[in-house]
């Protein structure tokens, strides 16, 4: 869906290219994360798909059209764009705001007003109680998910997400999170999503793309890339916990057996690996016994991290 | 002495009525004129810094110009009369317009641009819909200020025969007559006073909602 090939950004004055001889793939409906220390040439590779960058040399194609030769408005059109700070129209009210790009289209007003309302209670935000109000009547985790109601108005097939949930404090950012997974599994767009927190790349991507230097050095799904780190940089960019992080992934039933261990505590099913984990350390047990059946032993987790 | 000059005002209302006259449509004209000119530069100037450091600073020194030698220094250059008045008052109410203009585009938060032009407004559209609106108050301050600067300047086109209220302030200092004097004064200070209610509230109204 997105294909980028060879490409260059060379800002003048830099003493080496922000982003340098890229190739990247994106399959349509996966969401791609973009990672690496700041510098890394992450948000200038997202910014020169939609053109608020040009790119040096190189082509990048979206849905099999060269960007660089479409006129560049028309090309924002179609493609969502959400950003950190969100950047809402404080002057216009919320349904204004998620409008923003149906009216460029000439969409006709009822058609807007359903789509309005259709979106609102798609991020689970009551339509009556919220469409009328004003960005600064909202909390920073509300604005956030109108950034991305607004970003999907037009039901654009690709989206680009520069640190969107970044600026949420951690508990709301989770909930923003799983809330966005459950909307792209429902959605299936085709994802560019840029971050610095290896633990949100690990949870968003299908795909992780990591860059240094605006070379990239490893891409690999998530699980791949925790468990074969491509060399040292990456392994030390994944984090030492990467372990852990590899159960994250997967859910105790995953690594479940028939039976059951007598005191063992109890967790519900889709408890993720690394909490079931959690929970079977803090008892003192060898093994943790799933609801509705089926036990995990402690040798059952090295199975999947040795 | 009051008294005397409200007399002086009933048995002379085309006097004062026709000086009155001439003091409003002086400074409306300059303010209209200004405005035409502020707004679009200033506008203009937020997206270019290095003419901006230029302008911005001669509109800072432009503010510091008293009323009195501005208008002086037209004599010279264009005579007496309406015209030059109008062309000094106009050059008072340039520089708060310009400068509240500047500075009003240039704290528009850049994420909010940047979100608009990601989402494909055009230049025009993002002037249009975003900079403009949310610049407004500042610039409607500035058009306030200007407001007063040139009804309170204006009483000093009298002295290079631009009519207006003044005429009787200089009237009256000449023949030492205060009740003359307060003729123009009062009837000037009360216009300023007017003014400032009448913008303030403009401004207020153009505040939007969500804003402010």
């Amino acid at each position: 869906m997105i294909k980028l090939k060879g490409l260059v950004k060379q800002f003048a004055g830099a003493p080496r290219p922000a982003v340098d001889h890229l190739d990247l793939d994106v399959a349509a409906g996966e969401v791609c994360v973009l990672i690496g220390p700041s510098g890394c040439g992450k948000t200038t590779t997202m910014r020169m798909v939609n053109r608020l960058i040009e790119p040096t040399s190189g082509t990048i194609e979206v849905n099999g059209h060269d960007v660089t030769h479409m006129n560049p408005v028309e090309l924002r059109r179609g493609i969502g764009y959400v950003i950190q700070q969100v950047g809402l129209f404080p002057h216009m009210t919320i349904a204004a705001n998620i409008a923003t790009v149906p009216h460029l289209l000439g969409w006709d007003e009822t058609k807007v007003a359903r789509r309005i309302d259709e979106l609102l209670q798609l991020i689970g935000m009551e339509p009556e109680s919220f469409r009328d109000r004003y960005p600064r009547e909202l909390s920073g985790g509300q604005r956030q998910r109108i950034g991305v109601a607004r970003a999907l108005a037009a039901d654009p097939p690709v989206l680009l997400m520069d640190e969107p949930f970044g600026a949420i404090d951690p508990i709301n950012r989770a909930r923003v999170q799983d809330e966005f997974l459950k909307i792209q599994r429902q959605l299936k767009k085709t994802v560019v999503f840029v971050t610095h927190d290896i633990d949100e790349a690990i949870k968003m991507g299908d795909r992780i793309a990591l860059l240094r230097d605006g070379r990239l050095v490893q891409q690999a799904p998530p699980a791949e890339m925790l468990a074969r780190p491509a060399n040292g940089f990456v392994e030390d960019f994944v984090g030492a916990d990467r372990a852990l992080k590899r159960l994250s992934l997967i859910t105790c039933v995953s690594l479940a057996n028939p039976g059951s261990v007598v005191g063992a505590p109890e967790v519900s099913a889709d408890t993720s690996a690394r909490d079931g984990l959690a929970v079977m350390l803090e008892s003192g047990a060898r093994a943790i016994n799933l609801a509705g059946g089926g036990v995990v032993r402690l040798e059952d987790f090295f199975a999947r991290t040795g | 002495m009051l008294a005397s000059a409200w007399q002086y005002i009933v048995e002379h209302p085309d006097r004062f009525g026709a000086a009155l006259w001439r003091h409003i449509s002086l400074s409306v004209a300059a303010l209209l004129i200004a405005t035409a000119i502020a707004i679009p530069l200033g506008i203009w100037l937020a997206r270019r810094a290095r003419v901006a450091l230029f302008a911005i600073n001669a509109a800072n020194v432009g503010r510091t110009l008293p009323s009195l030698a501005v208008l002086a220094l037209m004599m010279p250059l264009l005579g007496t009369g309406f015209t030059p008045a109008l062309f000094a008052l106009t050059l008072l109410a340039l520089p708060p317009i310009l400068i509240n203009t500047y500075a009003a585009v240039r704290q528009v938060d850049p994420d909010v641009i940047d979100a608009a032009r990601g989402m494909g407004m055009t230049q025009r559209e993002i002037t249009r819909g975003i900079v403009v609106p949310l610049a407004v108050p500042v610039i409607a301050a500035g058009v306030r200020i200007a407001a007063i600067q040139v009804i309170s300047g204006a009483v000093l086109a009298a002295y290079i025969g631009g009519g207006g209220l003044g005429d009787f302030i200089t009237a009256g200092i000449a023949m030492m007559q205060i009740s003359l004097l307060l003729v123009g004064a009062i009837p000037a200070t009360l216009l300023a006073i007017g003014t400032d209610l009448l913008f303030g509230r403009v401004q207020r109204a153009l505040t939007p909602r969500g804003v402010g």
